[in-house]
C-alpha cells in the first residue's frame, strides 16, 4: 500500500511547456501606484473622461479596503508598491493596422504556444484576441465577425470605437466596490477583450481571447466584457500561460457577461499560468472576478473552467439570474499539483422566478496541492420555484495532498429546490491493475482515469478546448511511474 | 508455454500457496478446481502480476521467459490476459475507450500500427455481436452500473479482442444465469486453438460442461492435491472436496 502511495506521488512531477520569455523591447509604467500612474495608463490608451474618473474613484475606493483572507490559501503579503502596472512591447506604441505590421517576435510567440495569428493557419472556426502583458496586440477574423454584426475587439479599441457600450455596461455587474481585487482591476487594468452580439445573431464563430504574460516584475490586469443582446448566442473561449520565474506575478482579471433577453453566454476557460517549481518557488497568483448576469428572462450564462495552472487561484465564476426562467451552469475541473493552492467555486444568486442553476466541480490534488471548492447557492424570496443541483467530486493522488469542499446554501423561498452531493475519492490500486492488466502503462492508467474523473466537465468544451484540457491534464500529471 | 514450479506465495505473513507445480502447453485447456480458499484466486493474481502479493520461493516461466520478473502491463502485452472474477469500475472511462487502449498498447509492443476508430469497429464488431454486447453498450463507463453478467461478457469480450497467448479466467461462472454462462462460454470456445492456453479457475463443474478442459487439477490448501481429466471435475461435483483432501493428506 505504501509503495503504491509513492508511486502515485512520482507521477505528478510535471513539466511547465509555455516557461519561455520574448525578448522583446517594452515599454514600462515603473513600478508604484497612486493617481498619477492611474492618469498615465488612461492617458496613454487615450480614454476618454468618464473612464479615467471611474478609474480614479475605482483605486480612491480600493485605498479604504483590505485584502480578503478568508480563502483557503497561504501567501507573502504582496507589495502593491513594487508593480508595474503597465508593459507593452515598445512595437505597439503606435498601434499597428494590421497583422504584418505586428511585430514577427509577438507573431512568433504566438506561434510557439500554438496560436498562429495570421488567419490562414488559424483554425477556421476561431477568431482569436492577443493579449501581450497589458496590450492586446492583434485580434483575428475582424472583418468577417463585422458582417455578422459582431463586435470582437481589444478592450481599448472598444472604448474608442464604441463608448456609449463600454459606458452601458462597464461595471454593471461587478462594481469597482465589489472586492478588493475587481477595486484594484477597475482602477489599473490595462487592456482585455470586448465582444457585443447584436440582438438575434448567432455568433458565426468561437471567440477567443489568450493571455501572455511576458514581462518581469508586472501584473497583468485585463478587463473582459461580453454583451449578448436580446436572442443572441456566443461561446468564447479563453487561455492563459507565462513564463517560468521564481517571483510571484499578480494576474488580476475582471470579466463581466451580461445576457439579455433570450441570450446564451458559453465562456470556456482553460487556464494554465506558470504554475511555480515543484518546490512552491514562483508562479501566478490568480486573484480573478468572473460574473456573469443572466439580465433578460430566459437568459443562459455557461462557464466552464479548467484550472490547471497558477501558483494560487482565487475564482469563482458566478451568475446572477435575474430574468425569469434564466439558467446558470458551472462545470470546472482545478488541479492543486506541487505546492499549488487552488480556492476556487461559483456563486449561483437566483432572483428571478423559475431560476435554475448547475454546479458540477471536479477537484484534483496531488503533491503537496491544496484544493478548496467555495460554492454559494443564494435563493431571494422573489425567485419561486428556483431549482439548483451541485455536484463536488475530490480526487487525491498521493497522501500529501487535501481537499476541502465549503458549500454555502442561502434559501429565502420556500419553493426552492437546492440538492449538494459531494464525494471524495482516490485512484484504486485495483482500477490501477485493471487497466495495467490490459497493458496499459502505469502513467497512461491514471491519465485515463483522472481524465475519465473530468469527463463530465471536459464534454462542455468545444471540440479544440476539449482536446487540448486533455492532453494539459496529461502534462500536468506527467512524469513518473515508480 | 506456462511452467509453475514450486511456487509459494504469502499474503501479509499468511501462506497461501505451499509448493504449487502446473505445466500447461500450447493448446491445453486446464481447469483449476478447489473449495474456497484454497488459494485459487491467488494463483490468479499472481500470474498477471498484482502486487502485495509475496512470492517466496519458486518460479514461474512462460514462453521461456521469468514471468514474475514483468511489470503487470509487460505480461499483457506479451499475451497474459486475466478475465477479473470482481472487473473494477472505472467512472468517466470509455468502455471502447479503454479497449482501443489496450489494443494499441499491444500493437505498440509488437511494432505494430495504432488502429484508428474505424479499424477499431471493424475488429470488434464480430465479437461483440458473440458475446451479445451493444454498441450503446461500448459507450458506458467501463463496468460502472453493468450487472454481473454484463461485466462478464464484457472481460471475455476484451480476451477476444485481444487474443491472448495465455487466458486466465478467474471464476467467470460465478453470478452468471444459464443463459449469459452459455455466451461466455461460447466465447472462450470460439477462442480455443492450437497455440494458445487456458486456465479456468472454477469452483463449480458446470462451467466445464461447456468448455471441455483437457486437464482437471484439484487446489487444496495451496498445493495441487490431485489431477485428472473432465471425469474428475465431474466426480468433484457428485462427491464434493473431502475425499480429495482426505486422500492428500493419508499421501
Amino acid at each position: 500500500m505504501a509503495t503504491q502511495q509513492k508511486e502515485i506521488t512520482d507521477l505528478v512531477k510535471r513539466k511547465y511547456e509555455h516557461g519561455f520569455v520574448t525578448d522583446i523591447e517594452q515599454e514600462f509604467v515603473p513600478p508604484g501606484l497612486d493617481e498619477d500612474v492611474i492618469r498615465l495608463i488612461s492617458q496613454k490608451k487615450g480614454e476618454p473622461e468618464f473612464l479615467t474618473e471611474w478609474r480614479l474613484k475605482a483605486y480612491r475606493h480600493w485605498l479604504t479596503m483590505t485584502e480578503p483572507e478568508w480563502a483557503h490559501v497561504r501567501y507573502e503579503p504582496i507589495d502593491y508598491q513594487s508593480i508595474s502596472y503597465y508593459a507593452a512591447p515598445k512595437s505597439q506604441e503606435n498601434a499597428p493596422k494590421s497583422l504584418d505590421e505586428v511585430d514577427p517576435k509577438l507573431l512568433e510567440t504566438y506561434d510557439k504556444l500554438g496560436i498562429p495569428l495570421h488567419e490562414r493557419a488559424r483554425l477556421a472556426g476561431v477568431a482569436v484576441d492577443a493579449v501581450f502583458d497589458s496590450v492586446s496586440v492583434a485580434t483575428t477574423f475582424k472583418e468577417k465577425l463585422a458582417e455578422a454584426g459582431v463586435i470582437f475587439c481589444s478592450f481599448s479599441d472598444a472604448v474608442k470605437s464604441h463608448p456609449e457600450l463600454v459606458r452601458k455596461y462597464l461595471g454593471t455587474v461587478v462594481p469597482y466596490r465589489d472586492n478588493f481585487f475587481a477595486a484594484l482591476n477597475s482602477a489599473t487594468f490595462s487592456d482585455g477583450s470586448f465582444v457585443y452580439v447584436p440582438k438575434g445573431v448567432r455568433c458565426p464563430m468561437e471567440l477567443s481571447t489568450y493571455f501572455r504574460i511576458n514581462a518581469a516584475n508586472t501584473g497583468q490586469f485585463e478587463r473582459t466584457l461580453i454583451v449578448a443582446d436580446e436572442g443572441s448566442h456566443v461561446s468564447y473561449l479563453e487561455g492563459c500561460t507565462a513564463p517560468m520565474r521564481d517571483e510571484n506575478q499578480l494576474h488580476a482579471a475582471v470579466v463581466e457577461l451580461v445576457a439579455l433577453e433570450g441570450a446564451e453566454i458559453k465562456y470556456s476557460t482553460v487556464q494554465n499560468w506558470y504554475p511555480g517549481d515543484e518546490n512552491g518557488v514562483g508562479g501566478i497568483y490568480n486573484f480573478v472576478t468572473k460574473r456573469g448576469e443572466c439580465r433578460g428572462a430566459n437568459s443562459k450564462i455557461s462557464w466552464t473552467q479548467v484550472e490547471t495552472g497558477s501558483a494560487i487561484t482565487w475564482k469563482y465564476p458566478s451568475c446572477v439570474l435575474r430574468g425569469e426562467n434564466s439558467v446558470g451552469e458551472f462545470y470546472s475541473v482545478a488541479v492543486a499539483n506541487n505546492y499549488q493552492q487552488a480556492d476556487t467555486g461559483t456563486k449561483m444568486l437566483h432572483i428571478g422566478a423559475n431560476t435554475r442553476s448547475t454546479i458540477i466541480s471536479k477537484g484534483i490534488s496531488a503533491g503537496h496541492g491544496q484544493n478548496a471548492y467555495r460554492g454559494l447557492v443564494r435563493v431571494l424570496p422573489t425567485a419561486r420555484d428556483a431549482r439548483n443541483y451541485t455536484q463536488c467530486d475530490s480526487l487525491l493522488l498521493g497522501d500529501k495532498c487535501g481537499a476541502h469542499t465549503f458549500p454555502y446554501i442561502e434559501s429565502r423561498q420556500r419553493s426552492a429546490r437546492v440538492e449538494h452531493e459531494a464525494t471524495t475519492s482516490k485512484i484504486s490500486e485495483d482500477q490501477l491493475f485493471y487497466c495495467r492488466q490490459r497493458g496499459l502503462s502505469e502513467e497512461d492508467a491514471v491519465n485515463m482515469i483522472v481524465n475519465g474523473f473530468c469527463r463530465e466537465v471536459f464534454k462542455e468544451l468545444p471540440m479544440e478546448f476539449a482536446v487540448e484540457a486533455q492532453n494539459l491534464m496529461n502534462v500536468t500529471l506527467e512524469g513518473a511511474v515508480g | 508455454m506456462l511452467k509453475i514450479e514450486n511456487l509459494h506465495v504469502s499474503v501479509d505473513e499468511r501462506k497461501i500457496l505451499k509448493g504449487l507445480d502446473l505445466s500447461v502447453n500450447a493448446g491445453e485447456v486446464h481447469a483449476i478446481m478447489g473449495p474456497n480458499g484454497s488459494g485459487k484466486s491467488t494463483l490468479a493474481q499472481v500470474l498477471a502480476g498484482k502486487d502485495n502479493y509475496d512470492v517466496t520461493r519458486g518460479r514461474v516461466v512462460y514462453r521461456g521467459e521469468e514471468l514474475l520478473e514483468m511489470e503487470p502491463e509487460e505480461r499483457a502485452r506479451q499475451g497474459v490476459f486475466l478475465a477479473f472474477q470482481y472487473p473494477t469500475e472505472i467512472p468517466g472511462v470509455n468502455n471502447a475507450y479503454l479497449l482501443k487502449a489496450a489494443v494499441n498498447a499491444q500493437r505498440d509492443a509488437n511494432g505494430e500500427p495504432q488502429v484508428d476508430a474505424f479499424e477499431f469497429m471493424r475488429l470488434i464488431r464480430s465479437k461483440m455481436e458473440l458475446m451479445n454486447i451493444s454498441k450503446e453498450f461500448l459507450n458506458r463507463s467501463v463496468n460502472e452500473g453493468f450487472s454481473g453478467g454484463e461485466k462478464k461478457r464484457n472481460e471475455i469480450l476484451q480476451m477476444l479482442v485481444l487474443e491472448p497467448s495465455l487466458a486466465i479466467l478467474d471464476e467467470t461462472d460465478s453470478g452468471l444465469d444459464v443463459d449469459a454462462l452459455k455466451i461466455v462460454a461460447a466465447g472462450v470456445n470460439s477462442l480455443r486453438s492450437k497455440d494458445r492456453a487456458m486456465v479456468l479457475v472454477t469452483h463449480y463443474e458446470r462451467l466445464l460442461e461447456l468448455i471441455v478442459p483437457d486437464h482437471v487439477h484439484v487446489l487444496s490448501d495451496g498445493r495441487i492435491v490431485k489431477s485428472g481429466d473432465r471425469e474428475l471435475a465431474r466426480e468433484l461435483d457428485a462427491r464434493g472436496y473431502d475425499w480429495v483432501q482426505q486422500e492428500a493428506a493419508r499421501a
